[in-house]
C-alpha cells in the first residue's frame, strides 16, 4: 500500500478538497485525516457505520490539593510556564498553561500537588467498508504531534489490502505536520498561487527537506494569478520537484462540500483538472 | 486595547483581516503569531526591520560532575533525555525547557544553553509598528517565538508610546471614537485552536472570528467559537469571502447571539490585490470604509 500525505503550508489551499476527491478516484478504502487542530475531512467522506471511539490521553496536568497546601509559593516561582495563579489566597494551575513537567510537585514542601492524566481529545475510526481515522483535539491542547501519529499508526493498522492510502494532513510547518511526514510514500502540496502561498509552499518544502520527505506540487485557483503559478512553477523546477498540475477557481468547490460530498461527483472544470494531477500523483508513487 | 483575529480553519481571512485592521487604524502594532506561515509582513512591507533571535534553554550535561544516579533521565515526562554511553543526552525536540532535570541532579551537572528555534522580525509601516514571529522551519513548538512576540510587541509599545507623550493622531482611529492614547494592538493567529492559539489570544480584549460561509469554515469556525468562549472573551463575526449566505452559520451567529461585524464579498479584484501582497484598504475606499467601520464597532463593543 503506498501512502500519500497531502499538504499545503498555507491553510485554505485546498487539501480537504484534493484527499476527498483522491480518495473518490482510487476508490480508495483507506484514508486518515491527521488535522486534529481543524479536522473536516468527515465532513464529505460518507462514511458508514458507528465509529470506535477512544480518548487521547495528552500530557499530564498538575492538581493542588488545597487542603495540604500551605500557600508558600514554592511551585509558582518554579513554574516556567506561567501556569500557577494566585486568587483569593489560593494557588491554582492555569490547566491551559500547564505542560505537565512535574516541577511543581517535586518542589512542594507538603506533597500537595499531583499530576493527573489529561483527555486532550477523541479518536474515532470507522471500520466499515474500509477504514477511516480521524480525531479531534481538545480546544487549547497541545501534543498535537502524538495524536496525528495516533490517528497515523490507527489507519495503518486496519487498512484493508488496498493501493492508496490518503493523508489529509495539517496547515503549517509545526508539530502535527512533523508528526505526519514520517513514513510517507510520497508529499503532495497543494499550494496557492499567492505571495503568501508562495512563502509558506518554500517553507514547507525547507521542512519537509529536514525529514527527507519525498514531495510533489500542484497549484489550486492557479487562475487567480497566472504569474504567481509561473513562480511556483519555477520554484519547482529549481528544486528538482516534480510539478503534478493546476487547478483552475471553480465555484462548483464549496458547493460540493457545502453539500457535503466530494468534488469528484461532479462533473465540472476543476474536477477534470484533480483527476489529471490524481493521474500524474499515482504515477510518482508507482501505481498504474 | 488589543484585538486578536482568528478563524480555525486556514485560509478563511485571519491575515487579511488582522493586516487591514492595523493598516485601517494606521498606528499601533500588528504582531504576526502565526508563526509558522508568518504573512503579515508581505503584506504590510515594514521598513527598518530590525532581528532578534528566540531561543529555547536546553539542558548541557558536565560529564566530569555526573555520577550516573540517572534521576534526570526518571524524572523527564517528556522522554527528553536518554542515558547512552554513561552520560544523559537531550532529543531537543520533544524537550519542554521546564528545568526538571537541573533541579533534580544531585551533582549541579546540568545548566542550561540557549538553542535558538526562531526569530523576530520588528519594523514599521509608517506609524504602524509590525511585529512578526518566525518559527525555524524543523522545529516542532512556535509557543516560545509567539510568547516573545506578543512580550516585544507590548515592550516597544509602550516604550513608544511613553517616548512620544501620546500616540500620533490618525483619521480613521478618531473617527473609530478610539481614545487617541490609547494603545491597539492587533494579533494575528495562528489556525486551528490548539495551544498555540490559546497562547495568542490569552491577553486580548477582544476576538475577531473570521468565517468562510463553507461547510468546511463553519465547522472549524465552531470551534474557535468554542475557544473565545471558553476563555470567556468578547468576539464579534467578519464573514469573508461571501456569495450566498451561508444558512447554518447565519442560524449559528443569531443563535448565539454573535454580532456579524462585517461582511467581505467575494470579488475577485480583492483576491488578485490579495496574491500580489497588496493591503486592500489602499486600494479600495469602500473597503477602507469597511475596515474603519469594525474598528468603530469593536470600540463600542469594548
Amino acid at each position: 500500500m503506498k501512502r500519500l500525505l497531502i499538504l499545503s503550508g498555507k491553510g485554505g489551499t485546498g487539501k480537504t478538497t484534493t484527499a476527498a476527491a483522491f480518495m473518490h478516484f482510487a476508490n480508495g478504502k483507506a484514508a486518515a485525516d491527521c488535522d486534529v487542530d481543524a479536522p473536516n475531512l468527515h465532513l464529505v467522506m460518507k462514511q458508514k457505520g458507528e465509529p470506535v471511539i477512544t480518548e487521547f490521553l495528552g500530557g499530564d496536568k498538575a492538581v493542588i490539593d488545597q487542603e495540604s497546601c500551605i500557600g508558600c509559593g514554592i511551585c509558582k516561582e518554579h513554574c516556567r510556564f506561567d501556569a500557577i495563579e494566585r486568587s483569593e489566597g489560593q494557588y491554582r494551575i492555569n490547566e491551559y498553561s500547564c505542560e505537565g513537567c512535574g516541577v511543581c510537585a517535586y518542589v512542594c514542601p507538603r506533597q500537595a500537588i499531583a499530576l493527573n492524566t489529561d483527555v486532550a481529545g477523541r479518536k474515532e475510526l470507522y471500520l466499515e467498508d474500509g477504514v477511516f481515522s480521524t480525531a479531534a483535539l481538545k480546544m487549547g491542547r497541545g501534543n498535537s504531534g502524538k495524536l496525528v501519529t495516533d490517528v497515523k499508526m490507527a489507519m495503518l493498522k486496519h487498512a484493508p489490502d488496498t493501493a492508496l492510502a490518503v493523508i489529509d494532513g495539517s496547515p503549517g510547518i509545526g508539530c502535527p505536520v512533523i508528526a505526519s511526514v514520517s513514513g510517507m510514500d510520497l508529499v503532495l502540496v497543494v499550494a496557492e498561487p499567492s505571495f503568501s502561498g508562495i512563502s509558506d509552499l518554500k517553507r514547507l518544502v525547507k521542512t519537509a527537506r529536514t525529514f527527507e520527505a519525498k514531495l510533489a506540487v500542484c497549484v489550486n485557483k492557479w487562475d487567480v494569478s497566472p504569474e504567481n503559478t509561473d513562480a511556483i512553477r519555477s520554484f519547482c523546477k529549481e528544486e528538482d520537484i516534480p510539478f503534478a498540475g493546476v487547478i483552475p477557481y471553480d465555484k462548483s468547490a464549496s458547493e460540493a462540500v457545502n453539500k457535503g460530498c466530494s468534488l469528484a461527483e461532479l462533473d465540472c472544470p476543476a474536477t477534470d483538472a484533480l483527476k489529471e494531477i490524481f493521474k500524474i500523483t499515482s504515477e510518482l508513487l508507482g501505481l498504474d | 486595547m488589543k484585538i486578536a483575529c482568528l478563524s480555525g480553519k486556514g485560509g478563511a481571512g485571519k491575515t487579511m483581516a488582522a493586516v487591514n485592521l492595523a493598516a485601517a487604524a494606521g498606528r499601533g502594532t500588528y504582531i504576526d503569531c502565526d508563526v509558522e506561515e508568518p504573512n503579515g509582513r508581505l503584506f504590510l512591507k515594514p521598513e527598518n526591520v530590525r532581528e532578534i533571535t528566540v531561543s529555547s534553554m536546553l539542558p548541557e550535561f558536565d560529564a566530569k560532575k555526573c555520577t550516573g544516579c540517572k534521576k534526570c533521565v526518571e524524572f523527564c515526562r517528556f522522554h527528553a533525555l536518554m542515558y547512552v554511553k554513561e552520560k544523559p543526552i537531550v532529543f531537543s525536540e520533544v524537550c519542554h525547557s521546564c528545568g526538571g532535570c537541573m533541579l533534580v541532579c544531585p551533582e549541579r551537572a546540568v545548566s542550561e544553553k540557549p538553542k535558538p528555534v526562531g526569530k523576530l522580525e520588528i519594523g514599521t509601516r509608517g506609524n504602524l509598528r509590525v511585529v512578526t514571529g518566525i518559527l525555524s522551519p524543523g522545529e516542532a513548538s512556535g509557543v516560545p517565538v509567539i510568547r516573545e512576540a506578543l512580550t516585544q510587541g507590548e515592550r516597544i509599545g509602550q516604550r513608544e508610546w511613553e517616548a512620544s507623550g501620546k500616540e500620533p493622531s490618525c483619521g480613521a482611529l478618531s473617527e473609530a471614537g478610539l481614545e487617541q492614547e490609547e494603545e491597539l494592538t492587533v494579533i494575528d493567529c495562528p489556525p486551528g485552536s490548539a495551544c498555540s492559539v490559546m497562547e495568542s489570544v490569552m491577553d486580548a480584549d477582544f476576538c475577531i472570528l473570521v468565517a468562510e460561509p463553507t461547510a468546511f469554515g463553519f465547522h472549524n469556525f465552531r470551534m474557535v467559537h468554542q475557544l473565545v468562549t471558553l476563555l470567556g472573551k468578547k468576539c464579534g463575526v467578519v464573514i469573508n469571502k461571501q456569495e450566498e449566505p451561508y444558512e447554518p452559520l447565519e442560524s449559528f451567529c443569531r443563535e448565539q447571539k454573535l454580532p456579524v461585524l462585517a461582511r467581505i464579498p467575494y470579488d475577485s479584484r480583492i483576491g488578485q490585490w490579495i496574491a500580489r501582497g497588496e493591503v486592500i484598504v489602499e486600494q479600495d475606499e469602500q473597503i477602507r470604509a469597511l475596515f474603519a467601520g469594525l474598528l468603530k464597532q469593536i470600540g463600542g463593543v469594548l
